[in-house]
């Protein structure tokens, strides 16, 4: 079900999930996107570069970070703009995961072009990782 | 080697043709953990009007990145890759990507600017159908660090 954009308010959330990332789900990343970047997966390559670990792909947070967008639009044509800032890497610990929390909400309405703008807070262990992060939803 | 400030206001001829592939969009899809069916799930997909299993809304970056890569692979263009860090990325969607889709991509270099020491790269890919359909924008921009970095 699509939801109403009458029926929305500026502020409302619409949306709240954790998505979860290791060292498998970047390779696989990887190997679906054709980014390959060793930055994403060699851990000694990402000492080299002066990074703390190896890190999640910028675009595999933004392209995890908008399902639950997604899902609550109920049709992913609905999503008809979508950008982010890359504002801070996310590390990926091995062994572990890193959790990033996304809480998406109205930030605009447009009642003429049917649209919602949707804007999406994602942190992972209390910090953004995504500025200006903005999804923009064709609701009816 | 500087980046080329040069290469600014650049159009590229159109990319060969890329072809979307259904088992692609579904391994992408799992890949950034979307679980809508109409993502994985022809009928599910049809079921909402669309022709075949729709696309993830970053999925164009896969059909863009080829298309950048005319620019990033250039030497003369002096962009080394190890220095590089992604900025921002914006995908605009004038129409869902369906499997079986065939996309054109043409590159445009919209921006070089110094800021900061950081030459601030900003690339545009028009995607659209051979036929001359537009199907999404894709505007990213890259940071890259000077070499004494």
């Amino acid at each position: 079900m699509t939801p109403a954009l009458a029926e929305l308010t500026v502020g409302q959330e619409v949306a709240r999930a954790d998505v979860v990332v290791d060292r498998a789900r970047l390779v696989r990343y990887a190997g679906a996107s054709g980014d390959f970047n060793p930055i994403h997966w060699n851990e000694r390559v990402a000492l080299e570069v002066g990074l703390s670990g190896v890190i999640a792909h910028g675009m595999w947070t933004m392209g995890a970070a908008v399902g639950p967008v997604v899902e609550w639009a109920g049709d992913p044509g609905r999503v008809v703009d979508y950008q982010v800032r890359f504002t801070r890497p996310v590390p990926v610990p091995d062994p572990g995961e890193a959790v990033a929390q996304v809480v998406a909400v109205v930030g605009a309405l447009d009642e003429t072009a049917g649209t919602a703008r949707i804007d999406l807070t994602v942190q992972v262990d209390g910090q953004r990782v995504l500025g200006k992060a903005q999804a923009v939803v064709r609701l009816s | 080697m500087p980046v080329d400030t040069g290469y600014a206001g650049r159009e590229y001829p159109p990319n060969a043709v890329y072809e979307v592939g259904r088992e692609h969009l579904r391994s992408f899809a799992a890949a950034v953990g979307a679980q809508h069916p109409a993502h994985h799930d022809e009928a599910a997909a049809q079921a909402l009007g669309h022709r075949d299993v729709v696309a993830t809304p970053t999925f164009a970056v896969v059909v863009a990145q080829r298309a950048e890569a005319q620019l990033f692979t250039d030497p003369a263009a002096g962009i080394d890759f190890s220095r590089v860090v992604h900025a921002d990325e914006r995908f605009t969607h004038h129409r869902p990507i369906h499997a079986g889709d065939r996309l054109v991509s043409v590159l445009h270099v919209d921006s070089i600017v110094e800021r900061a020491g950081l030459a601030m790269i900003t690339t545009r890919v028009e995607i659209a159908t051979e036929a001359g359909e537009a199907v999404a924008t894709v505007v990213s921009t890259l940071a890259v660090r000077p070499e004494e970095f």
